[in-house]
């Protein structure tokens, strides 16, 4: 390469690494800054990440939610497939269009829709907001299937059903013990994606008023901005080392195969 | 045992599978199918439940259209930046080599950046070109310049300016398969045939990127116009985007003297979403023709 085409690609490349840094160390000297025009330094907003009791409730509850998403994603997506793929292949594209759909829905269009079935939920099982599960295995469906359809892509899963099938297992048995485990690291992928985006959806706990990390951050960033941009990096560092696990996940599943 | 009731015993034998799908079939029912027709339904629907068009006509009230328009500049103008920017970086990223550095630790920033959306971004660009953001007074303070210019952060432009930070990952990710698609072998034809690299890139490589660059931007298009979380915390008055009008008509019951003017609106992001995906789905199958 000539030597002015690297200087161009030199400079590009810088100015692109300042344009995505600069919000990120923003961020880390915004929270980190003393108050009132003060000099100096203070670790006071990120330590009321633990000690702001709303702040840690909403932490909480975010954490839960992004577990019970995962889980109940997994229940409900994992046995479909692979029942589908066994026993119902007919079904394989309407399955696919449903799974891809809320990728074409905005989510607030889901929102403005969702309140009728809302009313019955609370109504049913209490206003918490871990009824915020049902709303987010469908956000996060479209990611949970490729991720798992990509896995069971990868084995032959009709041959190891009828292998166990044979042996005298029942149809639990072939889906938990045979099949699962063999695509435990796509369904793992799927578990991570489900809680990346559980951490940082706003739309519909905003919307059906219920009190989760976001939602408490962009309330708190009225009174004490610091706070919020501590809260805000933190979930962003977290999220990214779920999200960049799951690559070397990838990595390590197409080294070994 | 009568031949009927075998035939009807085999029907149910095979009927019997597909009723593994039930669970799944009704919890989408449930939480998407229905709240997507409610939509669709109520739309049409008067504030005493009559079957009317007055909601669908006040999209085309002035107030509705100046918003309406206001998200297409904000999708289009993101789209644009963003395509343009990210589809430079990917090919900066791709002729640095396949196993490069540089391409990994990009593919992997972008795969996190590109997720960035909601409340900690709008947190972060308060941070950095907020009123005491750092960029805001590092620059106040010398060369003595003004960025904070009376708060356009919290407004049209401001978004424009947030939402490149994740147009422009997301396009590095759709459109690095894209430029990998490039073989070897058509740039070494090329060069045989005796092209020159303008020549290779104006009959080439251009045209061949052309469908997938499109796609991409129309991607692009339909992600920042559905977006609404960072808008949401960052504007605090008025509301410059359909995702934000939604916001009130569903916060005030009452919306322009419309009831139902809301499930109107986010009907009319269903469409304009499913006219963008449709484009976005016929370009891609052009693109796939060659890209393997």
């Amino acid at each position: 390469m000539s030597l002015p085409a690297r200087i161009g690609r030199g400079i590009a490349l810088t100015l692109f690494a300042i344009y995505f840094a600069l919000p990120l160390l923003s961020m880390l000297d915004f929270s980190t800054r003393a108050k009132g025009g003060a000099e100096g330094r203070t670790g006071e907003a990120w330590a009321n990440l633990f000690q702001d009791e709303d702040l840690r409730n909403a932490i909480i509850m975010s954490l839960l939610l992004a577990l019970f998403t995962a889980v109940a994603m997994v229940v409900l997506l994992v046995p479909t497939m692979i029942w589908v793929r066994l026993r119902v292949p007919g079904a394989t594209r309407v399955i696919e269009f449903l799974c891809l759909l809320p990728l074409t829905i905005p989510a607030i269009v889901i929102v403005v829709g969702i309140a009728n079935v809302y009313s019955w939920v609370t109504y049913l099982l209490g206003d918490s907001a871990l009824t915020l599960t049902f709303a987010y295995v469908v956000l996060v469906l479209p990611y949970a299937y490729r991720s798992i359809d990509t896995a069971l892509s990868a084995i032959d899963v009709r041959t190891l059903a009828e292998a166990a099938r044979s042996l005298g297992a029942g149809w639990t048995r072939v889906i938990v013990t045979v099949v699962l485990p063999n695509i435990a690291q796509g369904v793992l992928g799927a578990a991570f994606v489900a809680v990346a985006l559980v951490l940082g959806e706003y739309v519909f706990a905003s919307l059906l008023h219920f009190d989760t990390l976001p939602v408490e951050i962009a309330l708190l960033g009225k009174s004490d901005a610091s706070t919020s941009v501590a809260a805000s990096l933190a979930s962003l560092v977290f999220v990214s080392v779920l999200l960049i696990g799951l690559s070397f996940l990838h990595r390590n599943r197409r080294s070994s195969s | 045992m009568s031949s009927t009731h075998a035939s009807g015993g085999r029907r149910l034998a095979a009927a019997a599978p597909a009723l593994g799908l039930v669970p799944f079939l009704l919890f989408i029912g449930i939480f998407l199918v229905v709240p997507t027709v409610t939509v669709v339904a109520t739309s049409f629907q008067g504030a005493d439940g009559g079957l009317t068009l007055d909601n669908i006509r006040a999209l085309g009230s002035e107030a509705a259209l100046t918003t309406l328009w206001h998200s297409i500049i904000l999708a289009g103008s993101t789209a644009i930046i963003g395509g343009a920017l990210g589809a430079l970086l990917a090919w900066l990223v791709v002729s640095a080599g396949p196993t490069s550095r540089l391409r990994r630790v990009t593919l992997a920033v972008s795969g996190v950046l590109a997720q960035f959306g909601g409340v900690p971004l709008a947190f972060a660009f308060i941070a950095t070109l907020g009123f005491s953001g750092v960029l805001t007074e590092a620059l106040r303070s010398w060369p003595g310049v003004d960025i904070w210019g009376g708060g356009w952060l919290f407004g049209l432009k401001g978004l424009i300016v947030v939402y490149c930070y994740f147009q422009i990952p997301l396009m590095v990710l759709v459109f690095v398969p894209a430029l990998d698609g490039l073989r070897v072998q058509w740039r070494e034809a090329a060069v045989n045939l005796g092209a020159s690299r303008w020549q290779y890139w104006r009959h080439v490589a251009v045209p061949l990127l052309t469908p997938a660059f499109l796609g991409s931007v129309l991607l692009l298009f339909a992600n920042a116009f559905a977006a609404y979380a960072t808008a949401a915390v960052l504007v605090s008055q008025g509301n410059p985007i359909t995702p934000l009008l939604i916001r009130s008509a569903l916060t005030s019951e009452v919306l322009l003297g419309q009831a139902n003017l809301g499930f109107a609106l986010a009907l009319e992001m269903i469409v304009v979403v499913a006219v963008v995906m449709t484009l976005y789905a016929l370009l891609l199958r052009r693109t796939s023709r060659w890209m393997r």
